[in-house]
């Protein structure tokens, strides 16, 4: 019992076993659900699945089924993102115990109830658990958005290094910011959600994209997917930064930037479902501008950080050493540099989209819409996991040579894989329908292959990690104690 | 060119082997990623012969789908149709379609010529009404693509007189063929493209199915993405278009079909071709499709589910079927 008691301590009490936890859930379920559509599908396995794990798949579920798959596995990505915040920011004890609390019980419940629901029969019983889960967790954001509250003089920032007004703390503010938008957000997909949900009758809003006439429901979800994906993205950058000690003229000029572009970017998607809907996308677009450079200075503070501390101990370094320090470390490189490689599969295909949109793409029928649409964002959650997945191996204390081959690993592979969905997302621009086959087959072993990879390199670390539970004195029993703050580089 | 790519690789492999490749993952997925990137530049022959086979099913036939409600759409919603029609029973045959164009060009209904740059078929059509709304384009009374002669794509010859069907592919659907192919098509025969809820309830019946047969989808019961039929090759051409009513149930050599035949006895109502729609929406230029084709995967030959494009789009997996 006693053995139990404290694995389960340190699995369910501290930061770093409760991100293990989410990170293994998240790998079981990707595993899993991932066997049921694409060459998984083609190759039998799906069917295979569905017979052994007695699943009933209704056709005219498909949309229902795929909303609640990616609702199951964001909030295991929000858990995780809130277990950070939690472990980085400074918060009265009571707002950690509870917000963990609540965010735990609730993802956990929301991917065995809702998935249990969306894929083994209609049991209302599973969906209003589902539902009830949903809420534990907008609970844990408003009490976390409550525990952020910039404005108490016990949080100021003393440090002039840091960006403060008087001794209010701007980072503090950026983080308060992206929660609340968050939160409110989060409406934004409840009450459709309820609209629709109540009634089955959703769809998936890369299917209706083209219609010249979109209800506000319509709009609200439409806005809601790209708002929630955005703020993640801004969330995740807010933490990197915080993980690796942000500061400095350029945290004084980004942190403002980051309150500004959750912001404006917020109204922007808000004001889909209101008379600002003709100029929203304007709007958006001055939003997200100044997230974005806030994002390019975290990566050059990083980068140029990383090559002074690699550097440190050598005389005027070549540009060669430079080069080297600044790749010596994958784990604290590869998250800045998933920034810049975002720009190219998914900033930059979706700007390349907006601005030849008529000429190009609605040339295309829709379906090929639909795949640079839906591939873009997949590539940007993709993204956002990959961080986490590098940061993850900062703080299990990966070492010299695994430390390097996990590092790289994550960073080649997953960019082959994205690299190769956007090639995917683009090939109309130089093939043609007849004759794409093979390059088809090529970006289609490619992901596979790089998410493959990915995913077993997970495993191992997973497994490893299952292995040392068994062990009296295993990493565990070091790291229940461990808070991400006194780690920060 | 596959062989020799296939013997690089292999070599490619040993020689990482014996230098502790796992040590040295860059440079081994650099030199993967080539290898594959140059695998992926393969030609593909358009004209690799196509296996023939008689199924039986007439593309002369048509099907009369009676008045009355059905159940429409994802949320299958009560939807009443207050007429009868008759839909043909398969898609256009290419052997139809240039039995057409043969005709329509010697009566000067339609000529070739250029559009935007290429070599068509084309012909006229009286335009829509322009309301003038975000991303909507106008379609004017005017000269529009029919077909282009130029794709290597396509499945006919054209001597600049008559249209052929090239061989193998007679009883094959026609694609390559725009909205306004489609339109004048039906037209001149009678007829007219079916409206989506015409097409949707002739799909399923009235009993809320989402694939004309059912609800489980088989490899061997439509022609959709990777479904192993005898006219795919996946490493080379990739999906092709099977005979119209090919999946009747019947066995061809040593591949069995089960029928993919509607309620009202139409086929391939689900996948091998999209098949093109009448509807014509205000503020909007696109033309609807639906059916799935050769190129999906089995979601997208769900009942309800839409493609839409621009009325000048072709495609080798586009084409289409009357009502009248």
């Amino acid at each position: 019992m006693q053995f139990i008691r404290e694995r389960f301590a340190y699995l369910f009490n501290s930061t770093k076993g409760l991100i293990l936890v989410a990170i293994a859930m998240i790998g079981m379920e990707t595993t899993l659900f991932g066997m049921l559509s694409g060459p998984m599908a083609e190759m039998g396995v799906r069917d295979w699945v569905i017979k052994n794990l007695g699943m009933q798949i209704v056709q005219a579920e498909r949309e229902g089924r795929i909303i609640i798959l990616y609702h199951s596995i964001a909030m295991a990505v929000v858990a995780i993102e809130t277990y950070m915040i939690t472990s980085l920011v400074r918060m009265k004890t009571f707002y950690i115990k509870a917000v963990r609390v609540l965010i735990t019980i609730g993802y956990i419940l929301t991917m065995i109830f809702g998935m249990g629901f969306a894929y083994w029969g209609h049991n209302w019983a599973l969906h209003g658990v589902y539902i009830a889960s949903l809420s534990l967790i907008f609970f844990a954001g408003l009490l976390l958005t409550i525990g952020l509250w910039p404005w108490n003089k016990e949080y100021n920032q003393p440090d002039p290094a840091y960006a403060s007004i008087r001794g209010f703390d701007m980072e503090r503010a950026a983080f308060f910011t992206t929660a609340l938008t968050t939160l409110i957000s989060v409406l934004f997909g409840a009450v459709p959600g309820s609209f629709f949900g109540n009634g089955f009758e959703t769809f998936l809003a890369e299917n209706i994209i083209r219609y010249p006439e979109k209800t506000p429901m319509e709009f609200a979800v439409i806005g809601h997917l790209h708002i929630m994906l955005a703020l993640i993205c801004v969330m995740i950058t807010l933490i990197i930064g915080r993980w690796l000690d942000f500061k400095g003229i350029l945290h004084k000029i980004a942190m403002p930037l980051m309150i500004l572009g959750a912001i404006v970017l917020s109204l922007g998607v808000w004001g889909v479902v209101t008379p600002l809907e003709p100029v929203a996308h304007m709007i958006i677009y001055v939003g997200a501008t100044p997230s974005m450079l806030a994002a390019l200075m975290l990566v050059i503070f990083g980068w140029d950080k990383l090559i002074r501390q690699g550097t440190a101990n050598i005389n005027k370094p070549g540009i060669l050493q430079k080069f080297g320090a600044l790749l010596n470390d994958p784990l604290r490189f590869g998250p800045l540099w998933q920034m810049v490689f975002m720009n190219f599969t998914t900033s930059g295909v979706g700007i390349f989209m907006a601005i030849r949109l008529d000429e190009i793409f609605r040339v295309w029928p829709a379906r090929e819409e639909r795949i640079e649409l839906t591939g873009h964002w997949h590539v940007l959650s993709a993204i956002v996991a990959t961080i986490i997945l590098l940061y993850y191996g900062d703080m299990i204390g990966l070492q010299g040579k695994v430390r390097k081959l996990y590092g790289w690993a994550i960073i080649i592979l997953s960019d082959i894989a994205f690299a190769a969905v956007t090639i995917f997302e683009m090939k109309r621009l130089g093939v043609s329908e007849a004759t794409q086959q093979p390059l088809v087959n090529t970006v289609m072993l490619l992901i596979d292959f790089g998410l493959g990879m990915l995913l077993v390199i997970l495993a191992m670390v997973m497994g490893w990690r299952l292995l040392d539970l068994f062990k009296s004195k295993g990493r565990w029993t070091e790291e229940i104690d461990h808070e991400l703050a006194p780690e920060v580089k | 060119m596959m062989g020799t790519i296939r013997l690089l690789a292999r070599e490619t492999l040993l020689q990482a082997k014996k230098s502790r490749f796992c040590w040295k993952l860059p440079q081994t997925c650099v030199l993967v990623v080539t290898i594959l990137l140059l695998a992926g530049c393969a030609t593909v022959d358009l004209d690799a012969p196509i296996p023939s086979f008689e199924t039986g099913i007439d593309p002369n036939a048509w099907a009369t789908i009676p008045a009355g409600e059905f159940l429409a759409g994802q949320a299958a919603e009560k939807t009443l149709i207050d007429h009868d029609y008759q839909m043909m029973i398969t898609d256009v045959t290419v052997s139809q379609y240039t039995a057409y164009l043969t005709e329509s060009l010697a009566a000067g209904k339609v000529k070739t010529g250029e559009y935007k740059g290429r070599k068509a078929v084309i012909g006229f059509y009286p335009g829509d009404v322009f309301h003038n709304v975000k991303h909507e384009e106008k379609i004017e009374a005017g000269e529009w693509i029919f077909i282009p002669l130029d794709d290597p794509a396509s499945r006919f010859d054209f001597d600049g007189v008559k249209f052929t069907p090239k061989s193998g592919y007679e009883n094959h659907p026609m694609t390559d063929v725009t909205w306004f192919g489609a339109w004048d098509y039906c037209g001149s025969n009678g007829g007219r493209l079916p409206s989506e809820l015409e097409w949707e309830k002739a799909a399923r019946g009235t009993d809320g199915r989402a694939l004309p047969w059912g609800e489980t989808m088989v490899l061997n019961q439509a022609n959709f993405y990777a479904n192993r039929d005898p006219f795919e090759d996946m490493s080379s051409f990739g999906s092709r278009t099977s005979p119209v009513g090919f999946y009747n149930g019947n066995t061809y050599g040593d591949y069995a079909t089960l029928s993919n035949a509607s309620p009202y006895g139409l086929y391939d109502m689900a996948g091998n071709v999209w098949q093109w729609t009448g509807n014509i929406y205000e503020g909007m230029h696109y033309r609807f499709m639906r059916g799935g084709s050769k190129d999906t995967y089995a979601m997208d030959l769900r009942a309800w589910v839409r493609n839409n494009a621009t009325p000048t789009y072709f495609s080798p997996g586009v084409g289409f079927r009357c009502v009248k």
